[in-house]
């Protein structure tokens, strides 16, 4: 042990390696358990009943076909859902644009979204004061609208937020009612930082467009989910006017399907953040070995002193395997400590999720002592194999 | 009688020193080293080198002898047998009643550890290691727990004169002290014999005379054998026996009285002081 103090600006560069290796396995396990946690929150807290139709054909590994096909979605293919599929209890659609909201002296940018009454129920979100707008609001494109806790604070901090009048994109809008509080997603948006106006309103005054981003469908139970995604599919081809020969110009999938593609999605980048710290933690063996044999090198005399004085292979071979481990475990707990930190700091400036679990600070130090031990072996071995008349004579 | 008494001091003298071993009950027939027909060669074939040829050797407890000769007479190899860093390739080597000519590595390091002080030239004190721990080392080997290494080696530091140097390093230290030290750790687990390879060879006539002193010291007040390898007379002086090696053979074993000139040997006594030893 003073064998490392004696020496211990060598001693901190050997560490380098393991500090760098095993702080990767930390901060990678960390974001990566946050985003599946996150993701599988999300699934919770949206329900199991929720169908997403998105227009575009989209393949098992996430990627988008059909370019032109953005434009599929027509705002009257939500009310043909709910009229023709019994399963369905509601279908609203959804579309979002961004603007700056004006009201009195505040703005605020925010998006703003458009869609149906039917929204508060297929996404389980009402209104906490005031009301939501209505079918007939919707049908007219009445110029009204709710608005989230959030946008609410930044544009009426002193309250009196309903019935007031809010500027967007140069047309005002009489606020109705203010949404439920939601929270943050698990990836850093802000859930009550919205404005909610109906869909004929956005894609006439706002947007100009014709088609919707999405269609959220909800599921009378969780068992019929299936069947609901199949007559969608069927009942979409008719409207779209698809032949049979052409592919869907839509993607209907149940919420837990795209959030596993997330999930899988996360694993993968997992799985790379983990092969970056096993590289990390073999060069720091490396590292550690390479110090070793010129330390053994260097200190060739003092062994063959301890040998005189009745030092065993044995001990000579233990002394300099306690010198390899006791290294890479303290690289390992400044590695832990590291890690731990680029996590934490992760979390609160980029807004990712991240979770520490004890495992993966148990497997950081495992790794760190077991890399100690099988490359500390070879110098250790090395040192005992030393003939004491050649080592006391060594320059 | 005279011939046995101090093969008897010297056992005498091993058992109030302290941890060495099994004690032989009959002192007087046991010398210390019994070495016959001793023979080390390196290589084989045409590349053979003979380094030591059929030595014998027979030296009792308590003696106080000087192994001379010039470079490549043996003498270095032989020291190394003596003192078990190596194994002869042939013959017989018994060391405080023990056949250690055919040991294993391990079983070497045994004997090394309980039996043999080693006193180097260049002082191979640990670096960066203060003298107590020093002293300790051989006690570690040893397995002895760690109240009883610090006192013992407090005890041995105070009997070489350095009680108040326990926590410098060999950097703080003047080579007399080194050597001091040195000696210190090759008596820490009670050895009944001290190897010294030129012990004086790095250090001023004035430190020689120091260590040279202390070794005439632990041989007539403890009965520790001493085998001092030297190419210097006027330290072979201070030795009672000169054992002289040339061409792998020995070829001169005398007392001081007629191996070493007059004058070194007056020189000495001058050097010694009254009593034979400096106070």
């Amino acid at each position: 042990m003073q064998a490392l103090r004696r020496n211990a600006v060598r001693s901190v560069l050997t560490m380098l390696g393991i500090i760098i290796g095993v702080g990767a396995v930390i901060t990678s396990m960390a974001i990566g358990s946050g985003a599946q946690a996150a993701v599988l929150a999300q699934i919770e807290s949206l329900g199991a009943n929720l169908v997403i139709v998105i227009p575009g054909a989209v393949t098992s590994n996430g990627v988008r076909l059909g370019g032109g096909t953005r434009t599929s979605l027509k705002i009257g293919d939500a009310d043909a859902i709910v009229q023709n599929i019994p399963e369905v209890s509601a279908a609203a659609p959804y579309s979002e644009t961004n603007a700056q909201i004006v009201a009195g002296g505040a703005n605020w940018f925010t998006s703003v979204g458009g869609t149906t009454p039917a929204w508060p129920a297929v996404n389980s979100w009402d209104v906490q004061q005031g009301r939501f707008f209505s079918r007939t609001e919707t049908d007219q494109a009445a110029k009204v609208a709710v608005v989230g806790s959030i946008v609410a604070q930044n544009l009426f901090p002193s309250g009196g937020a309903i019935g007031s009048t809010i500027v967007v994109k140069n047309v005002p809008f009489r606020v109705l009612g203010i949404l439920a509080t939601k929270g943050q997603t698990g990836f850093g948006r802000d859930r009550d930082d919205i404005v909610i106006v109906p869909i004929t309103t956005l894609l006439d005054r706002l947007t100009g467009n014709s088609w919707v981003g999405s269609i959220s469908i909800s599921a009378m139970t969780p068992e019929a989910v299936p069947g609901v995604i199949d007559m969608t599919g069927r009942l979409l081809r008719l409207r779209h006017h698809l032949a049979a020969y052409q592919p869907d110009d839509f993607s209907v999938r149940n919420i837990s399907d795209v959030q596993q593609v997330r999930i899988a999605t996360s694993q993968t980048q997992t799985l790379l953040l983990a092969g970056i710290a096993v590289t990390s933690l073999v060069v720091g063996g490396i590292g550690i070995m390479n110090i070793m044999l010129v330390s053994v090198t260097e200190r060739t005399r003092e062994i063959g002193l301890r040998m005189a004085v009745g030092a065993k292979g044995r001990d000579i071979l233990l002394q300099f395997l306690v010198e390899a481990l006791t290294l890479a475990s303290a690289g390992g707990v400044i590695g832990i400590a590291m890690g731990v930190g680029t996590a934490l700091g992760t979390s609160s400036l980029a807004h990712w999720p991240v979770l520490i679990s004890p495992f993966s600070v148990i497997l950081g130090f495992v790794s760190a002592a077991v890399v100690g031990v099988i490359f500390g072996f070879y110098p250790a071995q090395r040192a005992a194999a030393l003939d004491p008349i050649v080592a006391l004579r060594y320059e | 009688m005279v011939a046995v008494a101090p093969a008897v001091r010297g056992m005498v003298a091993v058992a109030s020193a302290g941890r060495s071993g099994p004690i032989r009950p009959s002192a007087e027939a046991e010398p210390l080293i019994e070495v016959r027909d001793l023979t080390k060669v390196y290589g084989e074939g045409e590349m053979a080198v003979h380094a030591l040829q059929g030595v014998s050797l027979t030296v009792r407890g308590g003696e106080f002898v000087a192994i001379m000769g010039p470079s490549g007479s043996g003498k270095s190899t032989f020291m190394h047998l003596l003192g078990c860093l190596d194994r002869p390739t042939s013959g017989s080597y018994r060391l405080a009643g023990e056949e250690v000519s055919r040991l294993s590595r391990d079983e070497l390091a045994l004997v090394r550890n309980q039996r043999i002080g080693f006193v180097f030239q260049s002082f191979n004190l640990l670096a960066r290691t203060s003298a107590i721990e020093n002293v300790e080392l051989p006690m570690l080997y040893a397995g002895a727990p760690r109240d009883e290494r610090l006192r013992r080696a407090r005890e041995i530091l105070g009997s070489v004169g350095l009680e108040d140097r326990l926590t410098h390093r060999p950097s703080e230290l003047s080579g007399g002290q080194q050597q001091r030290v040195a000696i210190g750790r090759a008596l820490a687990n009670g050895a009944p014999l001290l190897m010294a390879d030129e012990p004086t060879g790095n250090l001023d006539s004035a430190s020689s005379v120091e260590i040279m002193t202390l070794f005439r010291g632990l041989n007539r007040d403890r009965g520790i054998t001493v085998v001092v390898v030297t190419h210097d007379t006027n330290i072979a002086a201070w030795c009672e026996r000169v054992v002289t090696f040339k061409d792998g053979r020995l070829v001169d074993d005398r007392p001081v009285t007629e191996a070493v000139p007059e004058a070194a040997r007056a020189a000495v006594v001058r050097a010694a002081g009254p009593q034979g030893v400096r106070a």
